[in-house]
């Protein structure tokens, strides 16, 4: 009997679909929500005004990561009313439900999607939703996993169940080997700089070929993470041995026996040889530089060696006017080399490049340095967890000898909920995911880049090729 | 939710492409715990000149033309970034009903429905061709049809548009998802039982 090749979208699907039927969305079962204090008291509101329950009170995990405080753990930090009602309303929904919940002197607390994989909550081949867009981020694991709004959360919680149209699979073929200096961050924004910001839009994307491959777990969360920014709906990457290493021994994962038949399920996950995905694309990056944006989204970006474009050389109309837009809002002129580019600001953090191997990157170009004059450059890591360990292997000595601020964990200047923004007018190289306008504080300019380039660019004061510097392994 | 059946109202045009959803409710305006209240937050941060709020006559939404529009007239990829719901109600609160474009962001096409507005794909050639009536006449009106799928121009030029049949249905009835899949809870049950024996590890005990 031969079977369909499936790919491992296809067959992490095909186990969740509860019902199926010409005409209707698909039922497709949910195996974890993660929700924190921002998108879901509209929720929990909506289930309370229908006198509805939590299906599975196990299944949804709370924290508080959007609006909590970097520069202490003390409720008086919290920035303002609005922050502190929305966590209160986070302990109070959970409580009510009896939901997990690791708040504010929880060691377990954290950015929901550094948590979710570092804790063994979200795991391979499971489905994973969140009411926040980086949701993408485990599908590193090999799960299916993205982001949802708020009416979606309600639903979960109600039905463990979300309506879904089968999305469309992309495969996202990376070919080469990373040089030394260049992340999975600048994979992803290459990627970006090369097939925009809507390349994605109604697929899934799964990550095949070496690079994916080589790189770390945490590597392939920052690639996942940056799925949504190309439009897909999630992000994948197939389990192997790398996946099941990293997930044995996690507090809420599988143990014994148990572990053992879990690790040979997942690795079973894999795009069977001869599956057929419905597009495919190709990157190289064996020549890859860091990447640095310009612009104001992330796939308006490019070597740092590159230059800020001219809109003039722009394809179109509609790009030139686009280019014209961002240089306006970023200030920035056509033609002058990124590496000439001053900052005011350095945020390294975000569930894109807040965990330990990020901070490790970071620390080697930090180390013995000091941040240049008129450069505040802080460190937020993405997890007490990692926070805790980041101190244990001294590089929070590092940071702070170099000048950076060493923070607790949370969202923090990733978006600007929690105090910790950019002034009008203010520059800032930040490992996040979003350079919007406004992202990070009203007027304030972000460019997008990896934790190794954003610590030089603290201590140069300005972008940086970090392969030109003197670094210990 | 309300339902949606025909529209005949104002148009507002947008015209940038890649409008995310930071863009149409900035972040310092969302931290409410309630579903209302955000319609002083739509699109902040080209609507008002500075914190309080002086609006920015240069801004479309202010110009007296469009006042009391419910369609936006926008450009690819409308929508995209973070998957807040605030982005929907912001715009539902402000009498937006309707955005015509030719491509939206993934999680903010779904958050528009489960909030009763019509989102509207249309061809790049289409929109254009709009583009260049609404900036040249004012008082310019497109009349919506759910039920059968079209947009009519005040010269009576005719464009369908395709949409899901469920996201259809659940717009011209108002409907509640949550109460539809509650109807198959006796299959959400089987299918958990099943999970059980097959991977029993997904199931957490406390
Ligand atoms: S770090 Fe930024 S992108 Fe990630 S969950 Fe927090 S706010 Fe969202």
């Amino acid at each position: 009997m031969t079977t369909m090749p499936k790919t491992l979208f296809q067959k992490v699907w095909e186990a969740h679909v509860v019902r199926e039927a010409p005409g209707e969305p698909t039922i497709l079962y949910i195996d974890r929500q993660l929700a924190y204090e921002a998108t879901s008291p509209q929720a929990f509101e909506g289930l309370r005004l229908a006198g509805r329950k939590v299906r599975q009170p196990n299944a949804t995990f709370t924290t508080l990561d959007h609006n909590v405080p970097t520069r202490s753990r003390r409720v008086e930090d919290i920035v303002d009313e609005s922050s502190a009602q929305m966590i209160a309303t986070m302990e109070r929904n959970a409580q009510e439900h009896h939901l997990p919940f690791f708040g504010f002197s929880d060691p377990r607390q954290g950015i929901v999607h550094v948590i979710g994989p570092e804790l063994g909550i979200t795991l391979p081949g499971m489905t994973v939703v969140c009411g926040d867009s980086h949701t993408s981020t485990h599908g590193a694991l090999g799960a299916f996993a993205m982001g949802i709004g708020t009416s979606e959360v309600e639903h979960v919680l109600a039905t463990q169940c979300l309506l879904q149209k089968r999305p469309r699979t992309l495969e996202v073929r990376i070919n080469g080997t990373l040089p030394p200096g260049v992340f999975a961050k600048d994979v992803a924004l290459a990627l970006m700089a090369q097939f925009g910001t809507a390349v994605g839009t109604g697929y899934v994307m799964e990550f095949t070929g070496p690079v994916p491959r080589a790189l770390t777990l945490e590597g392939r969360m920052t690639l996942c993470n940056l799925s949504i920014e190309a439009g897909a709906r999630a992000g994948m990457v197939a389990p192997d041995e790398r996946t099941i290493a990293y997930v044995r021994g996690r507090p809420f994962a599988p143990q014994g026996e148990e572990f053992e038949r879990a690790a040979t399920y997942w690795l079973s996950l894999r795009s069977d040889p001869d599956a057929s995905y419905d597009h495919t694309i190709h990157l190289d990056v064996t020549h890859l530089e860091p990447q640095v944006t310009w612009g104001t989204n992330p796939g308006l970006g490019t070597g740092v060696n590159g230059r800020v474009p001219d809109p003039a050389q722009a394809k179109d109309p509609a790009e030139r006017k686009a280019w014209e837009r961002a240089l306006a809002y970023m200030d920035l002129a056509p033609g002058i080399p990124l590496t000439e580019i001053h900052l005011d600001k350095v945020f390294i953090g975000s569930c894109t490049n807040s965990r330990i191997e990020d901070l490790r990157e970071a620390a080697r170009y930090a180390k013995g340095r000091k941040v240049a004059q008129g450069v505040q450059a802080m460190v937020v890591p993405g997890s007490t967890t990692v926070k805790r360990q980041a101190e244990e292997e001294g590089l929070s000595d590092i940071f702070r000898a170099a000048g950076f601020e060493w923070r607790e964990s949370g969202c923090s200047m990733c978006l600007a909920m929690n105090g910790d923004q950019l002034a009008p007018g203010e520059r800032c190289a930040s490992t996040s995911n979003r350079n919007f306008e406004g992202r990070q504080g009203k007027g304030g300019r972000t460019h997008l880049v990896s934790p190794a380039m954003a610590a030089a660019a603290a201590i140069a004061g300005h972008f940086v090729d970090i392969r030109t510097w003197q670094v210990d392994e | 939710m309300e339902p949606f059946n025909t529209l005949d109202a104002l148009v507002m045009p947008l015209d940038r492409e890649n409008i995310n959803t930071d863009d149409i409710t900035p972040v310092r305006f969302l931290k409410s715990i309630r579903r209302v209240g955000f319609g002083p937050a739509l699109f902040a941060n080209w609507r008002y000149l500075d914190s309080q709020n002086t609006p920015n006559p240069d801004f479309v939404m202010n110009q007296p033309r469009y006042q009391g529009a419910q369609i936006i007239l926008s450009r690819a990829n409308f929508g995209a970034g973070s998957s807040r719901e605030h982005a929907p109600w912001a715009l539902w609160e402000s009498g937006f009903r309707c955005i015509i474009a030719p491509s939206f962001a993934d999680i903010f096409y779904n958050n528009c429905f489960n909030n009763g507005i019509l989102l509207i794909t249309l061809e790049n050639s289409e929109i254009d061709t709009l583009f260049a009536e609404v900036t040249t006449q004012e008082g310019y009106r497109l009349y919506i049809d759910l039920p059968a799928q079209t947009v009519t121009t005040p010269s009576g030029r005719i464009f369908p548009f395709k949409l899901d049949s469920f996201k259809k249905e659940g717009l011209l009835k108002g409907l509640d998802n949550i109460g539809w899949t509650l109807q198959h809870a006796d299959e959400i049950s089987r299918y958990e039982e099943r999970r059980r024996q097959e991977t029993p590890w997904v199931f957490l005990h406390r």
